[in-house]
C-alpha cells in the first residue's frame, strides 16, 4: 500500500480550507493525502531580529514527527519563513527526502496590500505544497512555465503556473516511484 | 546534458546548507567549501560554472581567494556574497573581475536573476570562443577543386563517411590537400556546428604536443601560469584533426589510444577526468602499414584509427584537374591582390599540365601566386612560371640517365648561385676541379 502524504497544519493553524488543499495535493500526486494537526517547538526557529522563522529548523523538528516509514510530511504554517542567506522563502524541502514546509504568509493577497481572497490563497497554497512535495519526491525545478515545479521567487510567478506536474515531471515521478518499489 | 556546477564558499554552515538546498532544487551540482583554502583545492580539481564567494571569512579573506581563483581559472565567474557593511570591499572585488555582488540576506528573486545572468554570460563567453573558432575555420575554408574521376571518387567517400562518426585516415603526399578533405568531412557531418580543431603532430615536440592535446593545469610545468584547455577538450562536440599521425612518438601513441578508447583524459598536472566527445580525423603522408611493420607505429592504434581510409591522389595522377585548379588560384590571387584575372597562355598551360608537381596542389598554388605577382599584362606566359616549371622539370620523361639528371641539377645549382662555381661545388659536395670537369663534360651553360 502506498504510504500517505501528511499535510501537517502546525501549532493550531486550522484554516477552514484544509480539506480543499488536501484534495488538490491528492489530485496532483495521485497518492493518499491526510490533513493532520501537528505540534512542534517553533521557539528555536524564531529569529527575533528578522521576525521570521528559520525554515530549516522547522523542517528538522517536523521530521521527528513522521508517523510511519515511507510517508512524506509537509508542514503548513502561517508564519513567514526564511533561510539564512535569503530574505524569505515560500517553502523548503528535503530534496528526495521525507519532509517539506510551506508558509502561507506571503501567499495571502493581504500581504501585498490587496483585499483578502481566500480562493487565491488556497490555490497558491496547493501549488506551493505540490511544488515542495515534488522536491521531496526527488524533482528539481522545471523549465516549463506552466509546470508546478517551475521555480517561483515571487508570488506572481506562483499565479502563472498550474497546480499540476508537466508530462516530463510526471514521467520522472513514475520512474522514481517504480524504482523505489 | 550534465548539471551545471556551482561552488559555494562561506564560513557559516547555515549559509552553505541553505544555498546548497536552494541550488540543488534548481538542478545544480553543488559543492561547498568552508574557507578559502578548501575552495582553492576544489577549484584546482576542476572548473565550476559559478563560484559564490563570501567576502568575510577567517583565514584567507574573500578578495585574496578571488585573486587566487582567477589565477587558477581566468574565466571563473565569481559572485560575491557580502554583508552590507563591506560593500566597499565588494566594489574592490568587482574591479578584480567579479561578475557581481549581493548583500546578505538576498532576495530570492535577485539571487535567481543574478545566477541566471552570470550563467548566461558564461554561456555567451563559451559560445563566443566557439564562434571565433568557427569564423576562423570558415575564413580558412577553401573549396576542393577537382573534376577528375579520381577526385569524384574522393568526394563520394567524403559524403559517405561524413554521415558516420567513424575515425578517418586521410592519406596522400604532401600538398595534396588532406586538411581540406578533413574540413570538408567535418563541414558535412552532424558535428559541423561545433569546432574542428587541428593539431600538426609532426611539427611539435612530444612534450609540447602532450600539453597541446591534453591541456594542463596551472603549475603543471615551468611556464604553465594558467590552466589551459587542450585541443581534445576544445574539440568536444566537434572534430579533432590530427595531422601527420605517422610522426607521433610511441608514448603519445599509447596516450592517444587510451583517449580514443575511453574518450576520457586528464590535463597535465591534473587528476580530474575530463570527458570529450570528439570525432577523430587523421592525416598522413606516410605509409602506416609500413610503419606498423617496422614496429614504429602501434598496431592497436593503427586498427583503432584506420576505420575508414581516404587516399588523396597526387596532382600528377589527375592532370584533368590542373587547369581548373590553376584558374581557381588565378581568380583567388587576383581578388587578394586587387588585380584583374589573367588568362593562361597555351604555352604556359602546356607546361603546367606536363609538369609532374612533386609538391602537388600546394606547389601549383605557389607557382600561380608567383606568376600573379611578377607577371604583367592580361596573360600568364611561360616565363612567369617558376624556373623549374618553365624549364619543363616535368617535360623530361621519368626514365632518364643519371648523367642527364646530374647535368640538370648542376645547371640549377649554378643558376641559383649566379654561376659561382666555388659555392656550387660546396653545395654539391664535390671539389671545384670535379665540378669544372662536369661542366665541361656536360656542356653546361647558365640559364640552360
Amino acid at each position: 500500500m502506498t504510504p500517505p502524504v501528511y499535510l501537517a497544519f502546525l501549532n493550531g493553524y486550522a484554516p477552514p480550507w484544509q480539506d480543499v488543499v488536501a484534495g488538490g495535493v491528492r489530485e496532483a500526486l495521485a497518492r493518499p493525502v491526510r490533513a493532520v494537526p501537528v505540534q512542534v517547538d517553533l521557539a528555536p526557529a524564531y529569529a527575533r531580529e528578522r521576525e521570521q522563522y528559520h525554515a530549516t529548523l522547522i523542517l528538522a523538528a517536523l521530521l521527528r514527527q513522521v508517523p510511519e516509514p515511507g510517508a512524506r510530511i509537509l508542514g503548513i504554517t502561517p508564519f513567514d519563513l526564511y533561510i539564512p542567506v535569503l530574505t524569505f522563502v515560500f517553502g523548503q524541502s528535503q530534496l528526495d527526502g521525507t519532509g517539506a514546509v510551506v508558509s502561507t504568509h506571503r501567499l495571502r493577497p493581504e500581504y501585498y496590500g490587496l483585499p483578502p481572497d481566500e480562493g487565491l490563497t488556497v490555490e497558491r497554497t496547493i501549488k506551493e505544497a505540490v511544488h515542495e512535495l515534488g522536491h521531496a519526491f526527488g524533482l528539481v525545478h522545471c523549465p516549463e512555465y506552466g509546470c508546478v515545479m517551475h521555480a517561483s521567487t515571487y508570488v506572481e510567478e506562483v499565479d502563472l503556473k498550474g497546480a499540476s506536474y508537466c508530462g516530463a515531471c510526471l514521467e520522472e515521478l513514475h520512474v522514481r516511484r517504480a524504482s523505489a518499489h | 546534458m550534465s548539471a551545471r556546477k556551482i561552488l559555494i564558499v562561506d564560513d557559516e554552515l547555515s549559509v552553505r546548507q541553505s544555498l546548497r538546498e536552494w541550488f540543488l532544487e534548481d538542478g545544480w551540482a553543488v559543492t561547498t567549501a568552508e574557507n578559502g583554502n578548501a575552495a582553492l583545492q576544489l577549484m584546482d580539481d576542476g572548473p565550476y560554472d559559478i563560484v559564490l564567494l563570501d567576502l568575510k571569512m577567517p583565514g584567507m579573506d574573500g578578495i585574496t581567494v578571488q585573486k587566487r581563483i582567477r589565477e587558477l581559472d581566468k574565466d571563473a565567474c565569481v559572485i560575491i556574497l557580502t554583508a552590507f557593511a563591506s560593500v566597499e570591499t565588494a566594489v574592490e572585488a568587482l574591479k578584480l573581475g567579479a561578475f557581481d555582488y549581493v548583500t546578505k540576506p538576498v532576495d530570492p528573486d535577485d539571487l535567481s536573476n543574478l545566477v541566471r545572468n552570470a550563467l548566461r554570460q558564461r554561456e555567451l563567453t563559451e559560445e563566443n570562443v566557439r564562434l571565433k573558432e568557427k569564423v576562423s575555420e570558415l575564413a580558412q575554408a577553401s573549396p576542393i577543386v577537382g573534376d577528375s574521376p579520381k577526385m569524384q571518387r574522393v568526394f563520394e567517400m567524403i559524403r559517405t563517411v561524413a554521415e558516420t562518426d567513424s575515425t578517418v585516415v586521410i592519406r596522400g603526399e604532401s600538398g595534396t590537400g588532406k586538411e581540406l578533405i578533413a574540413r570538408s568531412i567535418h563541414a558535412q557531418s552532424k558535428r559541423r556546428f561545433f569546432p574542428i580543431v587541428a593539431v600538426n603532430a609532426g611539427s611539435i615536440p612530444e612534450s609540447l604536443l602532450e600539453s597541446e592535446l591534453f591541456g594542463h593545469e596551472k603549475g603543471a610545468f615551468t611556464g604553465a601560469q594558467y590552466r589551459r584547455k587542450g585541443k581534445i577538450e576544445l574539440a568536444h562536440g566537434g572534430t579533432l584533426l590530427l595531422d601527420e599521425i605517422g610522426d607521433v612518438t610511441p608514448k603519445m601513441q599509447i596516450d592517444l589510444l587510451r583517449v580514443l578508447e575511453t574518450k576520457r583524459f586528464t590535463r597535465l598536472g591534473g587528476n580530474q577526468e575530463i570527458v570529450s566527445d570528439f570525432r577523430l580525423v587523421c592525416a598522413t603522408h606516410k605509409n602506416l602499414e609500413q610503419l606498423v611493420e617496422a614496429g614504429t607505429f602501434r598496431e592497436d592504434l593503427y586498427y583503432r584509427i584506420n576505420v575508414f581510409s581516404i587516399e588523396v591522389p597526387p596532382l600528377r595522377e589527375r592532370a584533368d584537374d590542373i587547369m581548373p585548379l590553376a584558374r581557381f588560384f588565378v581568380a583567388k590571387y587576383a581578388r587578394a591582390m586587387g588585380k584583374p584575372e589573367r588568362a593562361v597562355s597555351p604555352e604556359a598551360e602546356r607546361l603546367l599540365v606536363q609538369y609532374r608537381w612533386p609538391g602537388n596542389v600546394r606547389e601549383l598554388e605557389n607557382a600561380i601566386e608567383r606568376a600573379m605577382v611578377i607577371g604583367s599584362g592580361e596573360t600568364i606566359h611561360s616565363d612567369d612560371l617558376p624556373l623549374h616549371v618553365e624549364n619543363g622539370g616535368a617535360v623530361e620523361p621519368v626514365a632518364r640517365s643519371l648523367a642527364a639528371v646530374e647535368k640538370e641539377h648542376i645547371t640549377r645549382v649554378l643558376d641559383d648561385l649566379d654561376g659561382n662555381v666555388s659555392q656550387a661545388a660546396k653545395v654539391l659536395g664535390i671539389d671545384r676541379a670535379t665540378l669544372y670537369n662536369k661542366i665541361k663534360r656536360y656542356g653546361v651553360r647558365r640559364g640552360q
